[in-house]
Formats: structure tokens, sequence, C-alpha cells
């Protein structure tokens, strides 16, 4: 690991402050960027810690929706009744994520800012142009199982590996983000950036920008949502595949509906064509399969992962089957 | 000359014994890392490669040490504190061998750095018997040959007592699914959920 001096910050305005200085970062679990440090594939000179800045608050906003504090534990978040009774997509997307030591101490604002598993991005002795703009692909003439078929460029097929963010994109999560000029907001389909030309960069996050919560929009309906995901284990894996659905039946019909997909796309996959698919349907197998094909539409698979498009097809039909059924 | 065990631990102890004192001496300041509260430019933060003068809470005793920024908490209680207790397996936050509790939740020690710890109460595998009395679910885990070879068991032994104060389902299928961040490759497997079931349904409020 290479020597870095170590801070905390005990106020935002502080910690944006100081990761304003070159080569800063902001430490919040550490389960993503302690990883990558032992790698050498992040190399931050100075690293403000940010747990103790007092972000850890799950509280309801006026007119129904739920604002997340950026320090608040996945844990606790999965746990939160709140979360449970109200947007139970996001609690079980957690809890399907990584495992209880690692949700013990993953932060929401840090889970927004996961770093890819793209075995080709953690290894520094291969290419990669996330990694190091210009220096070419190893995974899409490599062994790419793992990787995306959605949203990939000629530069970049690296896939999304959040758990929450999926829900968070289907449930149209707000970011909030305080720089040197200010708060702003920042709806979560707006957040991420597809590889395009510029696999490097991830987000609109700019230098020295702070996520200090996630804000859930009121949306009485996600009571009716469920997260499922498909791995190669049981538990504790990335998806292969994963979908977050919510829906709105009424009167024997779909009203409305949230579908977004992960473990596909390089970044959370928000599916409006497979929302429009669905609403005015009656919810049933052809819909489903309807909306799954409307999904992978624009699928672009390469060889070791063809398979997803298939997989990705079955898990939101799945997905969209077990939420209808569900009880409310 | 023939160096024996003892004298080798002896030597060992000493060594520490003046490293310890040696970084109580260095500690001015204990939040001398801290900005915020006071003026950035009167907050000193450590250049790259120098020590910082750090207090770890571990199993109820305060240690003081002078610590690389880039040192974990599982090197620092392994190396420096001398509780080897804590195993180093995969070093990446995938096996689980490093599981301690920080105010009683089961954290990876091998992704945590040392020097964010201050504050925290720590408990490791070393801090679990009361004395001669064993944890309950050490004494679970020995009845029911959970331990095998040994390695991933303080890891086992830290995640399962974690799991206790948390809502995890009554099931087998639960306790796996909750005991999944910790790998075992000599197959202990079904030993460790009948361990843990058991201590669960003896309702026990084992101290942690």
């Amino acid at each position: 690991m290479h020597p870095f001096s170590y801070r905390q910050a005990s106020d935002e305005q502080a910690a944006i402050g100081a990761v304003g200085q070159p080569g800063a970062m902001f430490l919040a679990g550490g389960t993503t960027l302690i990883d990558l440090m032992k790698l050498d594939v992040q190399t931050p000179s100075q690293l403000i810690d940010i747990t103790p800045l007092p972000l850890t608050k799950i509280t309801e906003l006026p007119g129904g929706g739920v604002s997340i504090g950026a320090m608040v534990r996945n844990s606790d978040l999965a746990h939160s009744e709140l979360i449970m009774t109200r947007y139970p997509v996001l609690s079980e997307a957690l809890l399907s994520g990584a495992s209880p030591q690692l949700r013990n101490m993953a932060t929401t604002g840090g889970n927004l800012l996961q770093r890819t598993r793209c075995y080709y991005f953690r290894d520094v002795t291969t290419p990669c142009n996330k990694r190091e703009p210009g220096s070419g692909c190893s995974a899409i003439d490599g062994y790419h199982r793992i990787h995306a078929v959605l949203g990939t460029s000629r530069h970049c097929i690296a896939t999304h590996p959040s758990d929450m963010c999926v829900a968070l994109t289907a449930l149209d999560a707000v970011i909030l983000a305080r720089g040197a000029g200010g708060e702003r907001r920042i709806p979560i389909n707006d957040f991420y950036l597809v590889p395009g030309d510029h696999p490097e960069r991830e987000n609109v996050l700019a230098p020295g920008e702070l996520i200090t919560a996630v804000e859930l929009p009121a949306m009485p309906f996600a009571a009716r949502s469920h997260y499922r995901k498909v791995r190669d284990r049981a538990s504790y894996a990335f998806a292969l595949a994963s979908a977050a659905v919510a829906l709105d039946i009424q009167g024997g019909a779909i009203h409305d509906a949230r579908v977004a997909l992960g473990g596909v796309g390089t970044k959370p996959w928000r599916s409006h064509d497979a929302e429009k698919a669905l609403i005015g349907k009656a919810p049933g197998p052809d819909a489903y399969r309807a909306a799954a094909e409307a999904a992978l539409r624009g699928a672009k698979p390469h060889k070791d992962n063809a398979f997803k498009v298939e997989l990705a097809k079955r898990t939101l039909v799945r997905t969209l089957t077990m939420t209808a059924q569900k009880t409310v | 000359m023939t160096l024996t065990r003892r004298d080798f631990i002896a030597a060992t102890l000493a060594t520490a014994f003046a490293l310890t004192l040696g970084a109580r001496a260095a500690q001015a300041e204990p939040e001398a890392a801290k900005i915020g509260a006071k003026p950035m430019a009167t907050a000193p933060a450590s250049a790259g490669g120098d020590t910082m003068p750090i207090t770890l809470n571990v199993n109820g005793a305060a240690h003081d040490l002078a610590i690389d920024p880039r040192a974990t908490l599982l090197d620092a209680l392994r190396e420096r504190i001398g509780m080897t207790g804590s195993k180093k397996g995969c070093d990446h936050g995938q096996c689980g061998a490093c599981t301690v509790l920080a105010d009683g939740r089961r954290v990876l020690s091998c992704l945590s750095l040392a020097v964010a710890q201050q504050g925290k109460a720590i408990t490791t595998i070393e801090g679990l018997a009361q004395g001669e009395t064993l944890h309950p679910m050490q004494q679970a885990f020995l009845s029911h040959d959970g331990f095998q070879c040994g390695y991933c068991t303080p890891g086992q032994i830290m995640s399962a007592v974690g799991l206790l104060t948390e809502p995890v389902g009554p099931e087998d299928a639960d306790v796996r699914e909750n005991m999944s961040g910790n790998i075992c490759r000599c197959g202990a497997y079904p030993n460790i959920v009948a361990a843990i079931q058991d201590v669960r349904k003896a309702n026990t409020n084992a101290p942690v």
C-alpha cells in the first residue's frame, strides 16, 4: 500500500475543504477503498475519514418520502422498519449484498461509489481504460463472463457491482451532494455515466463534492416491490443478473411499474421500455416476458457473457411474478 | 548460543513493553488528527510513511501505539498488541477469518484502518472468555467439534457472537446465510451451525 496521511473530519465543511487538496480522498466504510489500496489500484496520498460526520439518520420526509444519511450503515438501512415496510426492494437488495460483516461497515454514500469488480480493473499488471485512460480494455478480448451486456462501449464493459443502487434506481432516489459551492440534488438516473469514451468517469460528482444523503420520493405502491439476485453461489457473491421491481396493480391491471436491472449493465440499469411494456397490461406471464424482451433489446453480448441476456430476462420475469404475488 | 522458547518470549515481551512505553510518551495529543473543530493549519496529520500516536481499546484495555496509517486493525492486533487470535486469511474481506466486534458489531479487521478505530470498543476472540469460563459460543463450538482445523475458528466464533444480537431468523438456513461471510475449508459448517443454534436456543444472554 502506498503511504498516505490520515485525518478525521468532524464536520461537512472541513471534510469538503480537506478533500479539495491533490491526492485526497474520502474514507467511509472502506470496504472497497482499503481493498483497492491494498491492490495499488487506488493510491490516495491523503485519506479524509468522514465516518465521524453525523449523517447517520433515517428520517421520514413530509409527504411520505424518506431521507437516508450518507453515513447510515447498510445493515441499519436494511433493517430499518421504515424501509422494510415502504421500500422492501431496498431492504432485500441490501441484504443480498456482501456479508453481514461488510454490511456493518459499508455506508449508503460509500456504496453509491462502489467500484467495479472487473478483474482487469483490479489487476494493475493488465491494461484497463477505467484505471488508466487510453491503456486499452483487457476484458473485451479477454475472459468476460461477469461483464456487462447493456451500456457498454468499445472502451469498457465493466459491470456496476452494487445491489443497493439497483433498488435505488427503481425507486427514483435523489442523491444530495455538497461542494464548495453549496448543495445540489442529483436524480440517481442522472448520477451514473455509461463508459462511452471516458470509462474513468463513473458519475457526475465534481472533485471535492461530498454525498450527504439519499432521498427516496414517496411511492406508496413500492410497498409491493421485490429484489431478486442470481449468482454463482447461494450467498455472498456478486450478481450475474438481478432485478428490482415495484408494481402498482389496480383493478386487475398494472397501473404503474418500476424496473431496474443489476449485474448486466455498466451502471444500475433502469428500463423505461420494460415499464412501458407492463403499464396497462394484466399481470401475467405474457406481460412479464414482453417486459423482459424490451429490457434486454439493446443488449450487446460477448462470447463468455452471452448467457446473461436470457438469464436477465428470466430473472426479471421471475421477479415480476413474485412481486405481483406479494400481499401488501 | 541456544535460545530457549522461554528466553525468546521474555525478550519479545520486553521489546513490546519498551515500544509501548515509547508510544505512550510520544502521545502528546490524542485528537491530533481531527479536522473541523479547529483550524486546519493547527491540525497536524501524519505525513506519508510517518507514524501516528493512537490508543486502541481492545478487550477492555487501552493500548497506546505509534502506528503507520496504513496498518490495518488486524495487523495492529497481531503484530503490535500480540493478540494473534484474529487470523489473516485472504486479507481482502472475503474470508471472515479476521472478524472482530467493534462496539459490539462484527466487522472485518483486515479492511479497517487501525488509526480509524480510536474510541471504539474492540472485542477479539481473546476477550470472550471470563477467566477460565469460556463464552457459551466457545463452549458450543467445542461441544459440536466446530473447531476442526482451527484457522477460521476465531472469526467464525466472533461472527457467531455478533449474529446473536442481529435480527436473524430461527432456521438453520438463516444461520447459514448470516455466516456466509466466514469461509471454512475443512468442512466444519454443519457442526458450526449446530453450535450456533445450541447457543441461540439456550437463549443465553451471553456477555460480549
